[in-house]
């Protein structure tokens, strides 16, 4: 063997140091191999459940290869050993029927406490809904009255190699999830169109979002700090993109959050509201396409070809040519036969809104040349 | 392998016909087998391909060669053509080569019939890879079928349904003849309690293939209706409800991996014998235990949902269940380990790649074990550590047992020994890039790595590269496999009838090559 320097970057060092070193998070290369660092104690049961469990397969992993490997060394023909004859036997049939019994009862009582003990959401301080969206994640706050989206904020082009990918690629969105360390939260997942799944690895808790149904999770985060998962449940294309980024605050700071949130949204109505101004089709297009590239271009295409059939092509599109009244409400309103286009009204302003619709109207070849203004939108929103 | 039953001589066959008609028409039992272990292996490496295709683009973060949506493509379909193309398929072609010859029958119950389930294959197969040139290509649902993505896709989802049907129908019928074949035609004096392990392992599959196909073609047909009729079997808009697909489609998938697993372990427990000179140890237990793996199966498929939001008792229902499932799989591999004990080994390729398939099974065996316990699983739902649980107990099991037994039986088939010391390099290869492929996907699993993503963070970069390495060589060492299988084919030593020395059972007692017909008259059993 060479010198252990030059070992311990090869791929057998990683895997036995791994094994040896369940605690480590991170290795010299910043990969990881094991959980994150548990920051619930629903997190914490399971990854003590993991190594008591971890134990006793590798115990049971050991006998069953050490008497393995003891035959194929000692009963060899080629060392002159003499087949016995024997077929059945009793005793021991018993003994290692009854041991893997035993072992199961044992592990029944860890195994139950820890299920009913996540199942129990009662008595939480806040609650949450987390609906799945193809392909992004919206958190409401009933009490609070807060409600926004969360989509993947890494850059189209760190994904197609064009650019260096940063330290929180493919795990970083716009607007976390934020909530108070020491409070009992309950999440409550559903999700729009089709299945997804909500999963932060540190505190232990994924809850599949399935469409039409409630269910719900909890969990209570000790520390401050940022913690990140993904999309969990196979959702279509861009299944992989979209991750579950949740911020959790000091109690006083998340306070700080929920209030100052209410300011910025009553801030933002206002400034939307009061847009009676008319754009001129240059403005509109500019803007429009900003919007387009944000939220549509995923589904629809950067080129408005679309993936038919389940998103169909906006270049020479039935809707997207057809009458204005037509274009503003299946994107204000969103599809009624074809579940993959949302409803946009609740997401974007009258002027994004009004900016995209015209956009899509006179570009991929389509030219109606005629635009529609916030104020359009406005009255449509009534 | 034709010149197995005397084709490649130009001998016409029995009804006059030559070339494909022969073998569309022919119900020979030896050559329904062939056919189904030919088209098994093709399908293999179309599944193979797709894999490394897979791996290609996992070799390094970012996007290089797949987008996507045709990513999610190949993830869909290399686990269907795996499943229902390959391996089983696999299995049928066991089932039809060596039960009549280890039962001492003339053939299988119904000919006809099984001339039918196997070419029911060839159009599934070309609707299932036809499908990726349609517009919308192949389904991206995932192979488990999962509405509402499923009623997403376009007319390549279809074209899976139809194709799923057609497998299903397939595997009813040879279920129905595998039944009525081990219980009827048995040479005089086999009892039940005294035919091969493979025979009751076979028996056993086939009652749950005839339990649950019915249901996935319910399944199939609902989701069916679901995409074009207008019904809301699984919408909540219209009063259903997704969740009942995956309840549906688990209580076909649970039984369905002990469907791939079980002959397995039939054929692993008619080799180790062989090469430990030793009779079979704890064969009524051995029957018995198949009997509750196949019974238990039944009644846990909830544990592949513990994510979907069960109440506590429902969870806590499905775990023990599957805990239960440990104690008739343990027996059976200290049973295994008590064959070889105070045996007399020898460790030609079929007893290599048992050895390996006890060894890498008990591995995927454990962590089954793991993912048992709910509340762990919710934390490894979904990501590569269950690929790399299913992947030990699928290749490393299945396959691996299916290497094992072409091996061991070849000899018979094709009248030639195979090239041992080739055979052996593709035992040590398989094994060294199996593991190099799949050991590293639990950590990736514990790290937190979900299932069928094109893209990944950073964190899970090296793990992923050693996989992609691993998977390229295991891909490339499978040729080693199809290169050894066509030279003993073609020639090689003269195999005896008793090929190996260790061996027991009637099919020995035939020569090598089988010939085209074998017991016209019942042997003798005792």
């Amino acid at each position: 063997m060479q010198s252990f320097s030059s070992w311990k970057g090869s791929p057998s060092a990683i895997i036995l140091m791994s094994m040896l070193a369940p605690s480590a998070a991170t290795a010299s290369t910043g990969a990881r191999f094991w959980f994150q660092p548990p920051q619930t104690e629903i997190a914490h049961r399971i990854s003590d459940l993991h190594i008591l469990l971890l134990w006793i397969c590798a115990a049971i992993v050991a006998i069953v290869f050490g008497l393995m490997i003891f035959a194929m060394v000692r009963y060899r023909k080629s060392l002159g050993a003499v087949p016995a004859q024997f077929e059945s036997n009793k005793k021991v049939e018993i003994i290692w029927s009854i041991i893997p019994i035993l072992i199961v009862l044992g592990l029944a009582w860890p195994a139950t406490s820890a299920v009913i003990w996540m199942k129990n959401t009662s008595n939480a301080d806040i609650l949450i809904k987390i609906t799945g969206y193809q392909w992004k994640w919206q958190y409401e706050y009933p009490t609070e009255n807060i409600s926004f989206f969360s989509e993947l904020s890494t850059p189209r082009a760190q994904i197609d190699n064009l650019q260096s990918k940063g330290e929180n690629y493919l795990l970083e969105v716009d607007h976390p999830m934020v909530v108070p360390v020491g409070k009992k939260v309950r999440i409550l997942v559903t999700a729009n169109d089709v299945i997804h799944s909500w999963w932060v690895p540190a505190f232990g808790v994924k809850q599949d979002a399935i469409p039409g149904f409630i269910r719900d999770a909890w969990f209570r985060v000790d520390s401050p700090g940022i913690y990140r998962g993904q999309c969990v449940e196979l959702c279509g294309k861009d299944h992989g993109f979209m991750p579950v980024v949740v911020k959790a605050l000091p109690q006083d700071e998340y306070a700080a959050w929920v209030a100052g949130y209410a300011t910025s949204r009553a801030a933002s109505s206002t400034a939307a509201a009061g847009d009676a101004k008319n754009y001129t089709i240059e403005e509109l297009k500019t803007q429009g396409e900003t919007v387009y590239g944000a939220k549509c271009a995923a589904c629809h295409q950067p080129s408005g070809s679309g993936l038919p059939p389940t998103f169909p092509a906006l270049a020479h599109g039935k809707v997207a040519t057809g009458p204005m009244a037509g274009t503003i409400d299946i994107v204000m309103n969103g599809s009624k036969k074809n579940p993959a286009m949302m409803a946009w009204k609740t997401q974007l302003n009258d002027v994004e809104l009004a900016a995209v619709v015209t956009y899509i109207r006179n570009s991929f070849g389509n030219a109606s040349g005629d635009l529609a203004q916030p104020k359009d939108i406005a009255a449509a929103r009534h | 392998m034709a010149n197995t039953v005397g084709i490649a001589s130009g001998q016409t066959g029995e009804h006059g016909k030559k070339g494909l008609l022969y073998w569309i028409s022919s119900t020979n039992h030896k050559e329904i087998g062939t056919l189904y272990l030919g088209f098994s292996v093709s399908m293999f490496f179309v599944g193979g391909i797709m894999a490394l295709l897979i791996r290609a683009e996992l070799f390094q973060p970012g996007l290089q060669f797949l987008r996507p949506e045709l990513f999610n493509q190949f993830t869909t379909l290399h686990g269907l053509i795996m499943v229902f193309g390959a391996v089983m398929p696999a299995f049928v072609g066991f089932a039809n080569w060596q039960l009549p010859l280890m039962l001492g029958a003339p053939d299988m119950a119904f000919p006809r019939l099984n001339n039918m389930s196997f070419w029911l294959l060839p159009p599934a197969a070309i609707l299932l890879v036809g499908s990726f040139f349609v517009p919308g290509g192949a389904s991206a649902a995932g192979w488990t079928f999962y509405p509402p993505l499923s009623v997403q896709m376009g007319p390549g989802m279809d074209m899976t349904i139809f194709a799923v049907h057609l497998l299903g129908i397939s595997s009813i019928v040879g279920a129905l003849n595998i039944i009525t074949t081990i219980a009827n035609m048995r040479a005089p004096g086999m009892t039940m309690m005294k035919m091969p392990m493979f025979a009751w392992t076979w028996l056993v599959t086939a009652y749950l293939l005839l339990i649950v196909m019915p249901v996935l073609a319910g399944a199939m047909t609902m989701l069916l209706f679901d995409r074009h009729f207008g019904t809301h079997f699984f919408n909540a808009v219209g009063g259903g409800d997704p969740v009942l697909f995956q309840h549906i489609f688990w209580f076909f998938g649970h039984p369905e991996v002990y469907i791939l697993i079980l002959p397995a372990f039939g054929i692993v427990s008619s080799i180790i014998p062989t090469f430990a000179r030793k009779p079979l140890f704890g064969y009524r237990s051995m029957v018995f235990a198949t009997i509750a793996i196949g019974g238990l199966s039944i009644f846990v498929w909830g544990h592949h949902m513990f994510t979907v939001g069960f109440p506590a008792a429902v969870q806590l229902f499905y775990m023990y269940a599957t805990m239960l499932v440990a104690v008739p799989t343990g027996v059976k591999v200290f049973n295994w380990i008590a064959t070889m004990w105070k045996g007399s080994m020898t460790f030609e390729a079929p007893m290599l790649f048992s050895v390996g398939f006890l060894l890498v099974f008990v591995l995927g065996g454990v962590t089954g074990v793991i993912l048992s316990v709910a509340a762990v699983d919710i934390q490894l739902q979904d990501t590569y550590y269950v690929v790399a649980h299913f992947h030990y107990t699928m290749v490393a099991g299945s396959l691996f047992a299916l290497f094992a037994g072409t091996y061991y039986w070849l000899p018979k088939w094709t009248g030639y020994m195979y090239e041992e010391k080739l055979a052996q390099w593709h035992f040590w290869l398989s094994m060294i890039f199996f593991n190099m492929t799949f050991f590293v996907m639990h950590f990736l699993g514990l790290a937190g790595m979900p299932r069928r993503i094109p893209d990944y963070p950073l964190q899970f970069a090296n793990f992923n590269m050693i996989a992609s390495i691993g998977a390229f060589g295991f891909g490339i060492t499978q040729l080693l496999f199809v290169y050894v299988v066509v030279k003993c084919i073609r020639g090689g030593a003269k195999a005896p009838a008793k090929v190996w020395e260790g061996a027991t059972g009637l099919e020995w007692t035939v020569p090598s090559p089988a010939p085209h017909h074998t017991f016209t008259t019942p042997p003798h059993f005792e």
